[in-house]
């Protein structure tokens, strides 16, 4: 039981203290890499306003919902 | 600037982690959810319009796109017709913020199979207007956004916040993302009847660039509804020797909470000779009992002007608990429901799309312009849902199925 309290103590700092570290990561695929997934034809989400529809008809025909989103789609190099 | 962004953003993670976690305890667990319905279709679309007005922006560290799009859509199949327009317009004001607004309008006739077994057919019209405004600030991004919905009998608001931070040389994008939904129902033929729900909405993204040819993305969505969840129209049937016809009908009755959990993975690969191949799965599961996987594959073929997609979906559920489409007797469980959307099912969807560029350099103060339009044949066949409407002897009727084309024609703008 302790050593879960301590875990779970612990386990946040531990993240936390990772993830301030990662400024220092190397992108592995540099910015003048990136014009492939600047098409287009790249984009996880290439007409929002289609999309919006389109999920609206599956919610409405199925009875699942989420996870369709996009969290993003970005390459920092639009 | 961008390091302090950064902790405040981490701060902010660990904040809704914790939030969540509070707010989904088992006692909160435990609570049997339920929603669906045509009804409850509005307020979803409500809040899916809000989450990809927040999640479109999520691009790096720049705004989204100036555009403009007018789309005309129209659903028929199963006896029900549903068209209308929608107008998205996003517009940035300087350059860290940019504001959005659309205009969406469903003109339903139906004459669904729910509808002609146990009602008549009804029109209805449902007018939805969105508006959202993001800040670029360094890395992070900040989305605000409210929706509202109205139609004669079901009325929708819906508030959205999220925060987006790329992070590892903009390889990485995190977004968080809650909205706060108020629903209000009626009934068209009581108007002393008014219940309400209410939905919290967390979502987690995270977008990761793998290799200069593929990116991929993760979403995890947690929603909770509480309140009037059934549609007030629907009934179930059950056996009742004193009916002719060996059945009868009485309203549905669904628990008054429901938390859904969704897993999504996508990632799109760039072909060598300049084509893209997407690639989705979803994992979903609720409290009443859903689950389902649901996998989807596009292949993407620009060609001179034009830009070709082909897509096919596959989705596979199991039903809620409380889902019978015929029961032994009336009241015969605590909570009863027959929308056909909770049995367990399978759908299938084609798509074929085509977008033209015809403006591709400049007039006046349009960038570019594109005309698209796009066609789904949409198969769905439910594996306990039996269409009655058939006269066939009691529980001999056939399983249900429906067909449905979704046609889209839309133009864009960019300016």
């Amino acid at each position: 039981m302790r050593k879960r309290q301590i875990f779970r103590v612990l386990l946040p700092v531990i993240a936390l203290a990772a993830l301030s570290g990662c400024s220092s990561i190397e992108p592995w695929v540099k910015p003048y890499e990136r014009d492939r997934l600047a098409d287009p034809i790249m984009f996880m989400d290439m007409n929002p306003v289609s999309s919006a529809y389109i999920y609206h008809v599956y919610e409405a025909r199925e009875g699942a919902r989420g996870g369709e989103g996009m969290a993003g789609g970005g390459c920092g190099c639009n | 600037m961008g390091s302090r962004n950064a902790h405040v953003f981490l701060y902010a993670l660990c904040f809704l982690i914790r939030f969540c976690l509070v707010s989904h305890s088992p006692e909160s667990f435990s609570k049997q959810g339920r929603d669906l319905g045509l009804q409850s279709t509005w307020k979803k679309l409500a809040i899916a319009v809000a989450l990809l007005g927040m999640g479109q922006q999520a691009f790096a560290s720049v705004l989204a796109e100036d555009r403009t799009d007018f789309l005309y859509h129209r659903y028929d199949g199963g006896g029900v017709t549903i068209d209308g327009p929608s107008v998205l317009v996003r517009k940035s004001v300087g350059k860290s913020v940019s504001l959005s607004a659309n205009y969406y309008v469903d003109m339903i006739s139906s004459a669904s199979i729910d509808v002609i077994t146990t009602a008549s057919p009804y029109t209805e019209e449902r007018t939805q207007y969105s508006l959202s405004a993001d800040y670029l600030r360094g890395n992070t991004t900040m989305s605000m956004g409210y929706t509202s919905s109205t139609e004669s009998d079901f009325d929708a608001n819906t508030y959205s916040l999220s925060l987006s931070q790329d992070m590892f040389g903009q390889l990485t994008t995190l977004t968080l993302s809650y909205a706060y939904g108020d629903d209000t129902v009626g009934r068209s033929d009581d108007p002393n009847f008014s219940e309400d729900n209410s939905r919290q909405q967390y979502g987690v993204g995270l977008t990761q660039i793998l290799t200069r040819n593929m990116i991929a993305a993760l979403n995890v969505e947690v929603i909770t509804d509480e309140g009037f969840l059934n549609n007030p129209y629907r009934s179930v049937r059950f056996l009742d020797t004193n009916s002719p016809v060996g059945y009868s009908f009485e309203p549905e009755l669904y628990p008054r909470t429901r938390t859904t959990n969704a897993v999504g993975i996508r990632t799109k690969y760039y072909l060598p000779y300049r084509a893209a191949l997407e690639a989705h799965y979803r994992y979903f599961n609720d409290t009443w009992d859903i689950e389902s996987h649901t996998g989807s594959i596009a292949y993407v073929h620009p060609w001179r002007d034009f830009t070709f997609t082909a897509k096919y979906r596959y989705h596979d559920q199991t039903g809620a608990h409380f889902f019978r489409d015929l029961f032994a007797r009336s009241e015969a469980t605590n909570f009863r429901g027959r929308d056909k959307e909770l049995s367990p099912l399978r759908s299938q969807t084609m798509r074929l799309s085509a977008a033209y560029e015809f403006i591709s350099d400049g007039w006046n103060f349009i960038d570019r312009g594109t005309v698209n339009v796009s066609l789904d044949y949409l198969q769905v066949e439910y594996k306990e849902f039996r269409d009655i409407s058939t006269g066939a002897p009691l529980g001999s009727e056939p399983f249900y199925a429906l067909d449905a084309t979704i046609l889209q024609v839309f133009f864009s703008f960019w300016y």
